[in-house]
This record gives C-alpha cells, sequence and structure tokens, in this order.
C-alpha cells in the first residue's frame, strides 16, 4: 500500500505573467506506507509546494497526486492526512489548549474526550503547564510545539510537516524526534517530512529525497538504513556515511 | 477600572476648559480681520456649568415636571429608538459583511453602494422615509413615527459595521484558511472557527461607531422628520427659548451627550467576555 504517490508534477506559479516561477518540475515520488520520508534540499527549491500539493491546498500545473490511493482532493475530504506547517498557524483566540482541539471539536469529539486529549498532547511536546495560556504569550518554538500536538492529535495516517522543529533548540528537538519517532512506529502513520537539517534528515528517514533548486527538482533519493533510532544510533559509523551521502548529493 | 478615571478625567478637563474660557474668554466673542474665532463667552452663550445643574433641578415651565426628568424621559424615549436603530443596522451590516466576504461579486458589485449610501445627505433622506414608511404597517399594526427615526438611525448605523466585519472577515492569514481546508471544513465552518472570530477586533470599534452613529441619527431624525417625545425634539423646542433661559437648552444638550455615553459603554461592555485574550497579553507600546 503507498501511502503518497506523485507521478510527474509539476507547478508553475503565476503562469504567462512576468513574475512566472516554475516552483517544480517533473516530480516523481512515492511514500510507502508507515515510511519515513525526509525532503532536502535549498531555500526555494520548492519543498513546501511539495506538501502543499500533497495536502491538496494547491493544484498540480501538471501531473497527479494520490494519497492513500485516492485522488488528492478526495484524500483532503477524508481527512486522509494532518499537517504541521513552517508558520505555526494557531488561532490567538484560543487558548494552547483549546488550539489542540480545534481539529478534534470538527471531528465532534465530545468535549471530555477532547479535552482528554488535548492534555496528552500537549504534555508529550511539554508544555502541559501552558494549555491556559494564549498564543501570544508563548515563544515561537512553544507555538511550534503547540502545532505539532495539534498536528498528533487527530492520530492522521499522514503526518506532513514542513520544518515542525525549525525553532527549537537542540535539546527539545531531539527530544521531540524521540517521540515522532515512536508515535510514528507505534500508530503505523505514515510522514513527509521537510527539513534543513542533515543529520535530523538521515536520524528520522527511512529515506531522504533531496532536492536542487530553479526548477524545483529530485536529485537524488538516498535510503537510509540505521541500526536502530536512539543515541547510539546517532553515533553509528552508519549513520555518519549516510550523513555524507547526502552531503554530498546536496552539493552535487 | 482605568477607563472610569479616564472618563472621569475627561469630564474635569472640559468642566476646566468651559469655566476656564468664561472666566478669560471676551463676552463678546474674539474676532480676527472680522471672522469669528472664538464664541461669546457671556452668560447668555456659556451659562455656568452650576447654573445648567441648578435648572435641571427647577420645573419646566412654572407648575410643570422637573426639567431633569423631561430630560430623562426623552433620553428614554430617544434611547429605545436608537436601540431599535442600532439593532436593525447591526444585523443588515451583519448580513451584507457575510455575503460581501462569501461572494466576491457581491463585494465588488456592492461595496460602492454601501460606501455611496453614506454621503446622501440626513435631511433630504429623512422626509422620504416618512413619506414611502407612511404607507406601510404591520398586519394590524401602523407604521408609527419612532420607526421612521429607527430607520434612520439603523441607516447610519449599519455602515461602520459592514465595512469594519467585512475587513475583520478578510484578515485571516493564508496559513490559518489552509488550516481549515485541510481539515476539510466548508465555508459555514470555516466562517464560525475562524473568520468571525477573526473579525471581532474589528468588529468592536466598528460597533462603537455604529453606536455614535444610531444617537446621531436619532436625533436628527425626530428633528427632521417633527417626531416627538424624543431628546432631538427637546433640544429644538428649547432652543426656542434660549434668549430667556440659556441653561435650559444645555440640560437638553447634556441630556444628549449623556444618551451618547451610555450608548457607548453599554457597546463596549459587549466586548469584555468576549476579547478575553487581549487582556491577557502583555504587549508594551512605547
Ligand atoms: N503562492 C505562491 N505564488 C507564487 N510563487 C510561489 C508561491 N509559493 C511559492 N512560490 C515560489 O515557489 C518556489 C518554491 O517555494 P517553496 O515555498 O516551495 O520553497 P521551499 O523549498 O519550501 O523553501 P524554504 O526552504 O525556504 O521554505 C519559490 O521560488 C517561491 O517563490
Ligand atoms: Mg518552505
Amino acid at each position: 500500500m503507498t501511502a503518497v504517490s506523485i507521478a510527474g508534477v509539476s507547478k508553475v506559479f503565476n503562469a504567462g505573467r512576468p513574475d512566472e516561477v516554475t516552483a517544480l518540475s517533473d516530480v516523481d515520488l512515492t511514500v510507502d506506507s508507515g515510511q519515513f520520508v525526509s525532503l532536502i534540499g535549498p531555500s526555494g527549491c520548492g519543498k513546501s509546494t511539495l506538501l502543499r500539493l500533497v495536502a491538496d491546498l494547491i493544484d498540480p500545473t501538471s501531473g497527479t497526486v494520490t494519497v492513500a490511493g485516492k485522488p488528492a482532493a478526495q484524500a483532503r475530504r477524508d481527512q486522509e492526512y494532518g499537517i504541521a506547517f513552517q508558520q505555526a498557524g494557531l488561532f490567538e483566540w484560543r487558548t494552547v489548549r483549546r488550539n489542540v482541539e480545534l481539529p478534534l471539536e470538527l471531528r465532534k469529539l465530545p468535549r471530555a474526550a477532547r479535552k482528554e486529549k488535548a492534555e496528552e498532547m500537549l504534555a508529550l511536546v511539554g508544555l502541559a503547564d501552558f494549555a491556559g495560556h494564549y498564543p501570544a504569550q508563548l515563544s515561537g518554538g512553544m507555538q511550534q510545539r503547540v502545532a505539532i500536538a495539534r498536528a498528533l492529535a487527530v492520530h492522521p495516517p499522514l503526518l506532513l510537516m514542513d520544518e515542525p522543529f525549525g525553532a527549537l533548540d537542540e535539546m527539545t528537538r531531539e527530544r521531540l524526534q524521540g517521540e515522532l519517532l515512536q508515535i510514528c512506529a507505534k500508530t503505523g502513520t505514515s510522514t513527509v517530512f521537510v527539513t534543513h537539517s542533515i543529520s535530523e534528515a538521515v536520524f528520522l528517514s527511512d529515506k531522504v529525497v533531496v532536492m536542487s533548486a530553479r526548477p524545483g527538482r529530485i536529485t537524488a533519493t538516498i535510503d537510509i538504513d540505521l541500526p536502530g533510532r536512539d543515541e547510539a544510533a546517532r553515533q553509528s559509523p552508519a549513520y555518519f556515511e549516510h550523513v555524507t551521502a547526502v552531503r554530498k548529493a546536496l552539493r552535487a | 477600572m482605568k477607563r472610569i478615571v479616564g472618563a472621569l478625567g475627561g469630564l474635569i478637563v472640559f468642566a476646566l476648559l468651559w469655566e476656564g474660557y468664561k472666566a478669560v474668554g471676551n463676552p463678546e466673542g474674539t474676532a480676527v480681520l472680522g471672522v469669528k474665532v472664538l464664541p461669546r463667552a457671556d452668560d447668555l452663550s456659556m451659562p455656568h456649568l452650576w447654573t445648567v445643574a441648578q435648572r435641571l433641578g427647577k420645573p419646566e415651565l412654572t407648575g410643570g415636571r422637573p426639567v431633569w426628568q423631561v430630560v430623562f424621559d426623552a433620553c428614554l424615549f430617544t434611547l429605545g429608538v436608537t436601540a431599535v436603530g442600532f439593532v436593525v443596522g447591526t444585523a443588515i451590516g451583519f448580513v451584507l459583511a457575510t455575503l460581501m466576504s462569501r461572494f466576491r461579486v457581491v463585494e465588488r458589485g456592492l461595496l460602492p453602494y454601501v460606501v455611496l449610501s453614506q454621503t446622501v445627505p440626513l435631511v433630504a433622506l429623512a422626509p422620504l422615509v416618512a413619506g414611502w414608511s407612511g404607507a406601510l404597517s404591520f398586519g394590524p399594526y401602523p407604521w408609527q413615527d419612532w420607526m421612521t427615526v429607527a430607520v434612520i438611525a439603523a441607516y447610519l448605523a449599519f455602515f461602520p459595521v459592514a465595512v469594519g466585519l467585512l475587513r475583520g472577515l478578510q484578515s485571516p492569514t493564508a496559513a490559518g484558511v489552509e488550516l481549515m481546508r485541510s481539515y476539510a471544513a466548508g465555508w459555514w465552518r470555516t466562517y464560525g472557527k475562524l473568520r468571525l472570530p477573526a473579525a471581532l477586533p474589528f468588529l468592536f470599534p466598528a460597533l462603537r461607531l455604529a453606536g455614535a452613529a444610531a444617537v446621531v441619527g436619532a436625533v436628527v431624525g425626530e428633528i427632521s422628520t417633527g417626531t416627538r417625545g424624543g431628546i432631538g425634539r427637546l433640544v429644538i423646542e428649547y432652543s426656542r427659548e434660549a434668549t430667556s433661559d440659556p441653561a435650559k437648552v444645555y440640560t437638553a444638550m447634556l441630556g444628549a451627550a449623556v444618551l451618547g455615553l451610555v450608548v457607548a459603554g453599554v457597546v463596549s461592555l459587549l466586548e469584555l467576555p468576549l476579547m478575553r485574550h487581549r487582556r491577557r497579553v502583555e504587549v508594551n507600546v512605547v
């Protein structure tokens, strides 16, 4: 079963106008069910665009996007995925807890169940004490963690994450990486993960997809095979080999 | 608390300015090159504030009810009309803003006329409304004069709500809209969960403007349609006696001002429960 299948997808913004941009050109990508795939590449190479295509937030100029065996639009309507995007996108008039509850509310979960779930997720990202705060009272990194909690709350079969740990310190980042891997392994979630960090991509992924800019396309796909996903793995020779391979691919 | 202190401070400053000007101003007014730039400061044009206050306690006509009671009743009448106009106008503004935010075409077609509607002079409008509404009735209930006034108040009040709310409904960021889209939320749910809450900070200032506009509409409407019983009419009646009893007309104006303050106060009370997050977030504005 494939979670995501992208075939011959191109995306041109503002076609026919002077500010025309070819964000993606002829991209093919498959994410197997339960697989963790990272997208890495220079700024502006179309990583976010690719993610938004999968989420059916924009339409491809050509090519097809299939999610969970259905066209992307249908998959969106069936809520086959959860997203945590580059900007946290929290609702400033809702408390942190009520922000996490939002997708649960839309799925008509009863109030008590919502509250319990939201609190569990907030504890997971280390924000249990901030449930009653408003987003404007949090730091950028804390806001990002709320957005992650919100994305995880509904246990979507597919997670789309765009630099979710971008604003976090190294320690928090590593802890959340561990938590994320555990959740994904436990629930069999497939993940498409955008990052700028080579080590993060290698540590998290089953497959790292390297992209290049202008026009955005996939230049290399590197399968990662680590002995485990713990602290020891971060020190293993296999880990460093993969880091080097990804770095080479990025330079090419 | 701070607001109450601020409002009281404002009143004191006003009183000081009034009495201060009376003390130093030229009783005949100040003219520069034949153009009057400052008003007369004599007792006829600017009675002492305590004279106005005393006048409130004395009977309207010899043997009649005290002035404060008459002014109070008139204010209540106008307040009722204002409230009806405000509610109706706000409802219309809500519907228009919602329609305009829902359909681009409606916005493009309607917004210019919404703006244009406010350039029609009130004085021209009043007889018009009075004219065609005379033939209306709600079943057994005939159209009343005060309804004409309420229509005029509503006509002024809907505008800030329509424009302010429209801006608010369009204020959510692309990220927020995309998030709702990713939850497969339709238009109504996006409206209820995202657009409307995001619009509140725009809505409340608009409501305050609408409150003020409704008061102006009601007072001016009363005057130009000749409706009896309200404070607008009272101002006109009392101003006829301005030469013999200058303090009396100021009591009516005081009533109109208090009416405006009451409406503003009630409207700003509305926002207290709905804007909790604003008060919790600490911002330092230099
Ligand atoms: N809505 C849009 N309209 C026009 N051009 C766009 C739009 N969104 C993205 N682009 C263009 O598409 C290209 C790819 O953008 P994208 O956001 O996908 O980059 P990215 O790989 O996510 O970069 P970063 O790592 O900096 O987030 C850029 O050149 C950008 O200018
Ligand atoms: Mg991006």
